[in-house]
């Protein structure tokens, strides 16, 4: 068990410390979380009503938009000076340091959109119960994001147009978590209870937490050789 | 160990498996692209005119429900055609074959198309018969959504120059999409739904004799256009894929020699 966790731990530490070196970096995509959302009601008008019901798909289309961002960063620095190599090389499972770097990637960047999204929900003027249902469905679904984005990112690293290319093959794949996040909120609006997208989205996050480390692995070592 | 192998040797020309090599698939996609081709050109017209001239006017839609002649062997098929590519992509990657590669390639742009095709039909139905030519259906999104996959996909094949590298790229994209594929389908579903339900299921079927087999024979004229332009993808993939190797030298020589 702890030869596992020595490595995990490492790679989680130092792509956290890395992150908190560069912090303005993993800021940005904070700040564009928050500048898309409040981007709405110019674009829809100030009508509250109108802007209750779309809350909960505007803040979930931002944050995978955000998450999309900042996906690039998760294994290009790592791809240009070499250390995707000596991790590669390294007698430690392939899967294991990809979910440590995934993990930092999502404390520093799909973190801080869960907690900051309940404040910008209410600037949509949410109900307040809805809240706690809105910040966890985040937290359950985007380290969803997070893992099936790894997957893309590892196939385009160091491709010219990446960025573009990531977006066209990864945001199919967000589709259900998108359904299920927002779907969340509104099933617990409308009072049916969101028990049920809450419980999906957990079994998604496990299942992605199963499957996509394995493919992510496969594709670095495709990316890499 | 050397019996075991020149005998391995002189068993292979007799197996099925000769053809995973590029060089034998050549000749063997030539012959036979010619004469699917010709099957989907015979029954595109009968069924065709089954559907336009024999089978009866729908109750309840009038003339616009023989859409379906095309619309439906065209969704049958682009999620046919993913599967077969998900299926060769797992091939390619857990054999190592230079041949399934190639087939998942030559098969994404004939799934890309019959998706749009799907899409295209579907959508001029929509107009007359729900007074609108989209509407965010669970069916029709996840058409739509495989559509996605396929040019991600195609994208992603093309962006990498390095052959191996964008073959096993495409590979894995196409079996994460593969995974996806039910459990998006499902989402949306649940999402919403407004689309009729499937009007064949292998128990039975809720149409017009006629109908049916017009359909039935638009399906299969789709399978057999899609082996034909497999084939021939095939053959113009495998001939830029092996141009350094002496028998692509002698086939291009011979084909010049003769025009």
């Amino acid at each position: 068990m702890n030869g596992l966790l020595g490595p995990f731990v490492a790679v989680l530490r130092r792509d956290l410390m890395l992150a908190w070196r560069g912090r303005a970096d993993v800021l940005v995509t904070l700040a564009f979380f928050i500048v898309v959302v409040c981007l709405f009601p110019f674009g829809i008008g100030p009508e509250t009503n109108q802007l209750r019901a779309i809350a909960p798909g505007v803040l979930w289309v931002a944050a995978l938009l955000s998450t999309l961002l900042s996906l690039h960063r998760l294994f290009a620095q790592d791809h240009a000076d070499g250390t995707l190599e000596q991790l590669l090389l390294s007698p430690e499972p392939t899967a294991l340091w990809v979910v440590a770097k995934v993990s930092a990637h999502w404390i520093v960047t799909g973190l801080p959109l869960v907690v900051a999204a309940p404040g910008l929900a209410l600037l949509f003027d949410v109900e307040q119960e809805a809240l706690g249902v809105l910040t966890l469905s985040l937290a359950l679904g985007s380290p969803i994001l997070a893992l099936l984005g790894a997957v893309g990112a590892a196939l385009t690293l160091g491709l010219r147009g990446g960025g573009v290319l990531l977006a066209l093959l990864v945001l199919p794949l967000f589709v259900p978590v998108l359904i299920f996040g927002a779907g969340a909120v509104d099933a617990h609006l409308s009072g049916t209870g969101a028990a049920a997208q809450l419980l999906l989205l957990g079994g998604g996050l496990l299942g992605a937490l199963a499957l996509t480390p394995f493919a992510c692995a496969a594709a670095l070592r495709i990316a890499v050789e | 160990m050397m019996n075991t192998s020149s005998l391995s040797q002189k068993r292979t020309p007799k197996s099925i498996l000769r053809f995973a090599a590029p060089q034998m698939f050549y000749p063997l996609a030539g012959t036979l692209a010619p004469w699917c081709a010709g099957i989907a050109a015979v029954l595109t017209v009968i069924g065709l005119y089954i559907g336009f001239f024999v089978a009866p006017t729908d109750f309840q839609q009038g003339e616009v429900y023989r859409v379906i002649f095309i619309h439906v062997p065209a969704a049958w098929m682009s999620m046919l055609i993913y599967l077969a590519m998900a299926f060769w992509a797992a091939v390619g990657l857990v054999l190592n074959t230079r041949m399934s590669f190639i087939m998942t390639q030559a098969l994404a742009p004939t799934g890309a198309m019959f998706c749009f095709l799907a899409l295209w039909t579907g959508a001029l139905w929509g107009k007359p018969t729900w007074g609108t030519y989209w509407v965010w259906d669970a069916r029709l999104t996840s058409q739509l959504l495989l559509l996605f996959l396929y040019l991600g996909f195609m994208a992603l094949t093309q962006a990498i120059e390095d052959q191996r590298r964008a073959d096993r790229a495409g590979a894995i994209i196409a079996l994460v999409g593969a995974v996806n594929v039910p459990i998006i389908y499902f989402s949306v579903q649940w999402w919403n739904t407004l689309h009729q339900g499937a009007s064949v299921t292998p128990t039975g079927s809720s149409m017009a004799s006629t109908m049916l087999a017009g359909m039935l024979v638009m399906a299969i004229a789709s399978w057999a256009y899609t082996f034909a332009v497999v084939f021939w993808r095939v053959r113009s993939l495998i001939l830029e894929r092996e141009r350094h190797t002496d028998w692509v030298g002698a086939e291009i020589d011979a084909q010049e020699g003769r025009s």
